[in-house]
């Protein structure tokens, strides 16, 4: 189920036609119309950065960072080999939207990296694809030969002096690989373990070079700002949040699946939507920006907006997009244990904190779902928390805490039932 | 211990998209094209897959065990991996697994006894939307795996 209002990423996606994903077909919705007007028109780098700047995209891999910024960093008179890197690593539990894009609109993102390469003087990519998603690998695969073939890719593209080559690049099965240093690592046919940063991957990114490393969602957008004009995609969300956003819906709703929607669309409307709460239930919790996200109680997401500001305001984050969304029946302590579990078997193991915390965690929470709780138990997930967030290499140590530290906050008389009474409070999952 | 020249040929299209001095890119892709062709990864294959690619041994190893759709011991003819990460576990994910285990009568982890069938739990596979999902030798996922479409599966397979 995928569903876009004034769409970007997703513009004139036909979901029930088999071959709307072809470059036939994007080419007919406006596809390739930015790159032609680019070089036809010869307008220049600092010109589309500049235009990034304007839209006010933000990275929606997770960090929200601003693209336009990013772009800007490039070293583009470096003399040496650069490249450009999409992150379609999608393992956030949670997130299934670059799934969506890969396989109903490649050519987006397609056009979106070309577009990057010129902005940014580079003149090779690499797409790095999830490990499970291989239909979905072989589906880019099929139309990175279609753009090749059509002259929007390659050497001298549309007859001009741009030369931009891409290729897609498959994953096997490891969610740090989503971080943008582990996925170059990885890249470059070694173990995923994220790198020191400093230096950034701008300056030291694949085999040592500058590169610029995006999520597949933020290059599918540039095609339209560049198409329609930066202001035009801000004016879409509101200010500092520029542009629709696929928010993945998963959990107790009746219509699961991928919403495009403004930044700044109310909780409520986008819940509506998804079709409203599965059989009729209450809601009680919604993660709102993938598994790494604090959780917030139901009553105060029917208080909020979907946008960068307004969820940290709230007190978590739209990371990526994910929405998951928990009824009145979820045992907050079950749910917890899943999700540290995750963080546990997922850690690379590079830092001790993260490494035997992540560990800690997990095994104080089962052993509270258990029912083998100890009164000290809660200060104790809180010490270890303490102990990992901010000494790391990367931010999965963050990632692993923050999901503790917000069902700890918000559904803190759960964890207490739990420990006192040594069963669930609520049947359900 | 030798590849086929088709699955050599698909390394080679790998090899390809990497700068020259940058082989070593290749080794996941690799080492995955090797797999689908013998089933698993044993040490000669790794061996040969990194000698393939002008590597160290170690190298292709280290890569072989830190991604874990890489089976380093013989799996059943069918790899069924389940994801029971929490967004799938509201949409019946733990669901799926349970009814799969008993259906197949093994728990996670374990093979049929006519080596048809190994089980498997992972985490997010980037597919919670279309809940339950189960992925079969790591490259058909199968989504909204309800009993019903679990049955039909399991014939189909068998
Ligand atoms: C543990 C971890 C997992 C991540 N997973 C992803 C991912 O699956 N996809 C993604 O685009 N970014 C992911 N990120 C964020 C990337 O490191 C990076 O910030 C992003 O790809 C930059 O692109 P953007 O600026 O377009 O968002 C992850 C970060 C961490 C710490
Ligand atoms: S924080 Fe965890 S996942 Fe990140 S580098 Fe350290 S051990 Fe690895
Ligand atoms: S949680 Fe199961 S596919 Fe994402």
């Amino acid at each position: 189920m995928t569903v876009y209002v004034k769409g970007v990423v997703f513009d004139g996606v036909d979901f029930d036609d088999p071959n709307s994903w072809s470059i036939d077909a994007y080419i007919q919705r406006g596809g390739y119309a930015a790159l032609k007007k680019i070089i036809a028109e010869g307008i220049t780098q600092d010109a589309i950065i500049a235009e990034l700047k304007t839209s006010s995209l933000r990275g929606r891999g997770g960090a929200g960072f601003p693209t336009g910024l990013k772009w800007s960093f490039m070293p583009r008179s470096f003399p040496g080999q650069k490249y450009l890197v999409c992150n379609t690593d999608e393992g956030e539990p949670g997130t299934f939207k670059d799934l969506d894009i890969i396989v109903n609109n490649p050519h987006a993102l397609i056009e979106g990296m070309i577009i990057g390469g010129y902005a940014m003087g580079i003149t090779v990519g690499y797409n790095y694809i999830h490990g499970e998603v291989f239909e979905a690998y072989e589906r880019f695969e099929a139309a990175l030969e279609e753009a090749r073939r059509a002259g929007f890719l390659g050497d001298n593209i549309l007859g001009s002096e741009f030369c931009f080559q891409l290729h897609a690049h498959h994953g096997y099965g490891a969610y740090i690989c989503g971080e943008e240093t582990a996925l170059l690592e990885s890249l470059e046919g070694k173990k995923g373990q994220p790198r020191f940063k400093p230096p950034f991957p701008a300056s030291y990114g694949l085999y040592g070079k500058p590169t610029t490393i995006n999520n597949t969602e933020t290059f599918a957008s540039v095609p339209y700002i560049v198409r329609e004009g930066g202001q035009k995609f801000l004016e879409l969300g509101k200010p500092n949040n520029g542009g629709t956003k696929l928010f993945s819906i998963s959990g107790h709703v009746n219509r699961p699946g991928n919403y495009e929607i403004p930044l700044g669309t109310p909780f409520a409307d986008l819940l509506e939507m998804a079709g409203g709460m599965r059989g009729g239930k209450k809601i009680k919790a919604v993660i709102p920006g993938g598994s790494s996200a604090p959780v917030l109680p139901g009553h105060i997401m029917m208080e909020t907006t979907m946008d960068y500001d307004a969820i940290a305001k709230a007190g978590s984050m739209l990371g990526s997009g994910a929405v998951i969304v928990m009824d009145e029946t979820v045992c907050m302590v079950k749910a917890l244990r899943r999700l540290s579990y995750f963080y546990y078997e997922e850690s690379c193991g590079q830092c001790t904190p993260c490494r035997e915390g992540t560990g800690w965690l997990y095994r104080v929470v089962d052993r509270i779902e258990r029912g083998l709780g100890r009164p000290e138990d809660l200060d104790l997930l809180e010490s270890v928390g303490k102990n990992i967030a901010g000494r790391t290499i990367c931010a999965l140590g963050d990632a692993a805490v923050m999901p503790v530290q917000g069902m700890l906050k918000h559904f803190r008389d759960e964890f207490l039932h739990h420990i006192e009474h040594k069963k669930c409070l609520v049947p359900g999952f | 211990m030798m590849l086929t020249p088709e699955s050599l040929a698909q390394i080679d299209r790998e090899v390809a998209k990497y700068p020259a001095d940058q082989k070593r890119s290749a080794v996941m892709s690799a080492l995955r094209i090797a797999q689908v062709e013998k089933g698993w990864l044993s040490s000669d294959t790794i061996k040969f897959v990194a000698e393939y690619l002008g590597i160290a041994p170690m190298a292709a190893h280290e890569v072989a065990t830190f991604y874990n759709m890489y089976d380093r011991a013989p799996v059943g003819k069918y790899k069924i991996t389940v994801c029971t990460n929490l967004p799938c576990a509201l949409s019946g994910g733990v669901d799926a697994g349970e009814y799969l285990q008993k259906k197949l009568g093994i728990h996670f982890n374990e093979t049929t006894a006519d080596g048809k069938f190994t089980l498997k739990e992972g985490e997010c596979m980037g597919a919670c939307g279309y809940a339950p999902v189960l992925l079969v030798n790591n490259h058909t996922m199968c989504n909204h795996m309800t009993p019903d479409a679990i049955d039909r599966k399991l014939a189909e397979l068998n």
